[in-house]
């Protein structure tokens, strides 16, 4: 077996966890050890490794959890990350998660996160709370001061001390890690046969559940070993893959595009691997450098305010013209009010822009491939033909 | 939220029409469309928002008429043209998944934009996105803007995560409110900002919620004067939607007290578009918002029970002011802030479990119910946990029906008239139990 293929396998044994053993072990293998989880979109995970805790990211059950309980929280007409979730929390494989918290991205999370509260009254449940306003007198003070008290909190409940300095060490590794994931997203914009997107997304899904630097080493080899291999280019086209952010797809929906005949070249799958762009600075205070590279140098997603009518969507464009895609995939969870209620507008700016798209939407334990297969492959052959003419 | 106009027999509308209150709050109503619909006649600007997190009397300073696309929605749900709008909108590429709030408003533009009066809305000169307790707002006026391409504000309510209002918080509307909300007010609108007639809008604000708050609490009455659902969202439509802050609110709530006052006095109960209700058989607290496409057969299978409804938290979703909040001139910015901050959809799960709870026991309510709605994940998710608390903590039966605020197809009048009678059968078996269990 080849070296790349080793790492994903690995990977893959991680994804499939559903009990976290990896996480577990880290937290036994040292009294006094803390595990804090969280959900999409993105929490500054920085905060939590400077307190020497592992920062966990929980995605919902994927297509192999059977929900017994999670149905019995939520009506028909919601998505089905928060009751995988329930799920995960009811039966237990949760249990030595010391905190939680929910990022504001939707009304299904930020009620998740008072459910919690319920539920779990002996973990540290928090929401998330991010600026919309994008001033850093305005929404750059009260986020740095949102900081502040999630640094507080954790400190609190889970007994540790974290400094200043110790903030700035953890900005450098986790620096050091998004550096890693977009040279990971840019090897595989250049050479997409070389980075099958199911492989990527396993890789990049490892550091949800790893110490991060242990996922940066993993990284850096898989990127060494998938450059070295061989591997056949075939004829498919290049798209981008959009409205992912959340409840996760089945690996075989991300498998399934690819194989239809689709390379994707981008995507927005676990934004919180790479959510700030750019370094973060380690100069000076360390909560209003997170602040600051929150409010300017950070993705574009549905979650967030955009105050610039003129900029709806063009996050979108630039990636298609970046990495030379010719199309661009709207996959949503299903009952998704973030990625189906912006959908509309950014389909109006590609169509603007003369960028193919199709929709279509999922659940994370979505088992019919074929519709989805069926669709893409038309997609791709008629980018194609489109491209001939 | 509104006036209901449907027709009705000559009896019932010479009953109906001694309710002063109803009649002024039509009048209101008309005068409300009238309003925006000669705006630009009257060389008026037009600032649209949200219930939850209306800032009327900050409106109010710079002139505009407030134009408020969920009151829209729910007219048109009434008139029973909402369906159609919905439609309309999923056929221009909104999803069968989301809010109908949003696309019956995408819909009705699609149509024309006419508002009740038969006239069209004029587009907005400004959307004032007052981000209060509801993810899909965002969105929502990102699309209005795609549409209208107006200068739009974003004022950014954080959510009461741990249950609580912070200084934080506070500060961060506070100073969005000094720095971007206001002097972008003053630009679209021409007018300088003049703090003291805020203080006066607040100062009113307060005289109506002093009211407002008396005459819900006459649900802790046996029998109960009032149904604090269907009968409540008449009440709550002036002070929740353009009229917070003027005398014509302050008027409406004083003939409003005044009569609930009269029919406490004569131990009547609420009156319901059959009349007043003879007897008090159930009491209930309702969480979530109402159904509005079959508003009368909805409400007409609580009556008909002999259902009242004593306490609900869908009155206060543009402002909870039972547990002593009140718009203060005093502070005239914090206040703007405090009342955003504590709406109902901005209250953390825990609190509205509080909430709930107080409201079963203080009202004395047999029980509380939950209205499901389809289109709204701020108000739904969680649902099925607060039934269950609520349930566990006052020991008291709670029952669960689904449908949706403006969509038609998802109300299903068989199904929930059936949930209601097993519902009420399991009061009834509760109280024999108790009754039995006191008497052995
Ligand atoms: S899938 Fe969408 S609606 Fe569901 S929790 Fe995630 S962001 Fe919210
Ligand atoms: S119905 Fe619910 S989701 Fe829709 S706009 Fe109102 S609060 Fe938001």
């Amino acid at each position: 077996m080849s070296q790349a293929q080793a790492i994903i396998d690995r990977c893959q044994a991680l994804y499939e966890d559903l009990n976290f053993t990896a996480a577990r072990e880290w937290k036994d293998a040292e009294p006094g050890r803390k595990v804090v989880g969280y959900l999409p979109i993105y929490v500054p995970r920085e905060i939590i490794h400077a307190g020497g805790m592992l920062p966990l990211g929980v995605v919902g059950g994927g297509d192999q959890l059977e929900v017994i309980h999670g149905d019995a929280y939520y009506q028909s007409y919601i998505c089905r990350i928060p009751r995988s979730t329930i799920e995960l929390g009811v039966s237990g494989r949760l249990d030595f998660v010391d905190g939680m918290l929910f990022p504001s991205i939707c009304d299904v999370i930020r009620n998740l996160s008072g459910m919690w509260k319920l539920m779990f009254p002996e973990v540290y449940s928090r929401y998330f709370d991010v600026p919309q306003n994008y001033d850093d007198e305005i929404g750059g003070n009260y986020y740095t001061r949102e900081l502040q008290e999630l640094r507080e909190g954790l400190e609190a409940h889970c007994g540790v001390k974290i400094t200043d300095d110790s903030l700035r060490r953890s900005i450098a590794v986790y620096n050091e890690n998004r550096k890693l994931i977009r040279a990971v997203y840019e090897f595989r914009a250049r050479q997409p046969w070389k980075a099958p997107a199911g492989d990527v997304y396993l890789l990049v899904r490892a550091g949800l559940v790893l110490p991060v630097e242990e996922h940066s080493q993993l990284m850096t080899e898989w990127l060494a070993a998938a450059e070295a291999e061989d591997k056949p280019l075939r004829d498919n086209c290049r798209v981008v893959l959009t409205g992912l952010f959340c409840e996760q797809p089945p690996l075989n929906l991300i498998k399934s595009i690819e194989l239809s005949g689709c390379y994707i070249v981008d995507d927005d799958l676990l934004l919180v691997t790479r959510w700030l762009i750019g370094d973060v600075s380690l100069d000076g205070e360390p909560l209003r450098n997170l602040a600051h590279a929150f409010l300017h140098q950070s993705e574009s997603t549905a979650a967030k305010y955009e105050p610039n009518l003129e900029e709806k969507g063009q996050h979108l464009v630039r990636s298609v013209r970046k990495y030379g895609a010719e199309g661009v995939i709207f996959a949503s969870p299903s009952f998704c009010d973030p990625a189906l209620l912006d959908r509309p507008m950014l389909q109006h700016t590609l169509a603007d822009e003369n960028i193919p798209y199709i929709a279509f939407k999922y659940a994370e334990n979505s088992g019919q491939m074929q519709p989805i297969r069926e669709q893409a492959g038309t997609f791709a052959d008629s980018i194609k033909l489109w491209s001939e003419q | 939220m509104t006036v209901i106009t449907t027709s009705r027999s000559t009896s019932e509308q010479q009953e109906v029409s001694k309710d002063d209150s109803m009649l002024k709050q039509k009048a209101m109503m008309a005068k409300h469309f009238d309003r925006l619909t000669s705006a630009r006649e009257n060389g008026e600007k037009v600032c649209s928002t949200f219930v939850p997190g209306n800032l009327n009397e900050l409106i109010m300073c710079f002139d505009f008429a407030n134009n408020l696309p969920e009151v829209n929605a729910i007219q048109n749900g009434l008139r029973k043209k909402s369906g159609s709008y919905v439609m309309e909108a999923e056929k221009l590429g909104h999803s069968e998944d989301v809010c109908t709030y949003v696309k019956s408003d995408v819909g009705m533009m699609a149509k024309g934009n006419l508002a009740p009066n038969g006239k069209p809305f004029p587009d907005p000169d400004l959307l004032l996105l007052s981000y209060t307790g509801c993810f899909t707002f965002m969105k929502w006026f990102e699309l209005l803007r795609e549409q209208y391409k107006c200068e739009t504000i974003m004022l950014h309510t954080p959510y009461e995560g741990d249950g609580k209002i912070t200084d934080n918080m506070r500060e961060y509307m506070v100073k969005q409110l000094k720095e971007d909300v206001i002097p972008t007010l003053e630009r679209v609108s021409g007018v300088k900002f003049d703090i003291d007639r805020l203080r006066e809008n607040l100062r009113r604000s307060a005289k109506a919620e002093d009211d407002l708050v008396y005459v819900l609490q006459t649900g802790r009455n046996r029998p109960s004067p009032i149904d604090a659902y269907f009968g409540g969202i008449y009440y709550i439509g002036p002070i929740f939607g353009a009229y917070r802050g003027t005398d014509d609110a302050i008027d409406y709530y004083k003939t409003l007290r005044e009569e609930v006052d009269g029919r406490l006095a004569a131990g009547q109960g609420p009156v319901t578009p059959d009349g007043v209700m003879e007897t008090e058989k159930y009491r209930l607290v309702v969480e979530g918002p109402p159904n509005y496409t079959s508003f009368r057969d909805f409400w007409k299978m609580f009556y008909e029970e002999g259902a009242v409804v004593v306490a609900s938290s869908y009155t206060k979703v543009g402002g909870v002011y039972d547990f002593g909040f009140r718009h203060d001139p005093d502070n005239p910015l914090e206040t703007l802030a405090d009342y955003c901050l504590g709406v109902y959809t901005n209250r953390s799960l825990p609190q509205r479990v509080d909430m709930l709870v107080n409201y079963v026991n203080e009202y004395e309510a047999d029980g509380l119910l939950i209205n499901s709605i389809k289109s709204c994940n701020s108000f739904s998710a969680g649902q099925l946990l607060i039934m269950r608390e609520v349930e566990k903590r006052t020991g008291k039966p709670a029952a669960f029906v689904e449908s949706d605020l403006v969509d038609p197809r998802y109300f299903s009048a068989a199904n929930i008239k059936n949930r209601l009678e097993s519902y009420f059968q399991m009061v009834d078996q509760k109280r024999d139990g108790s009754a039995k269990g006191a008497a052995a």
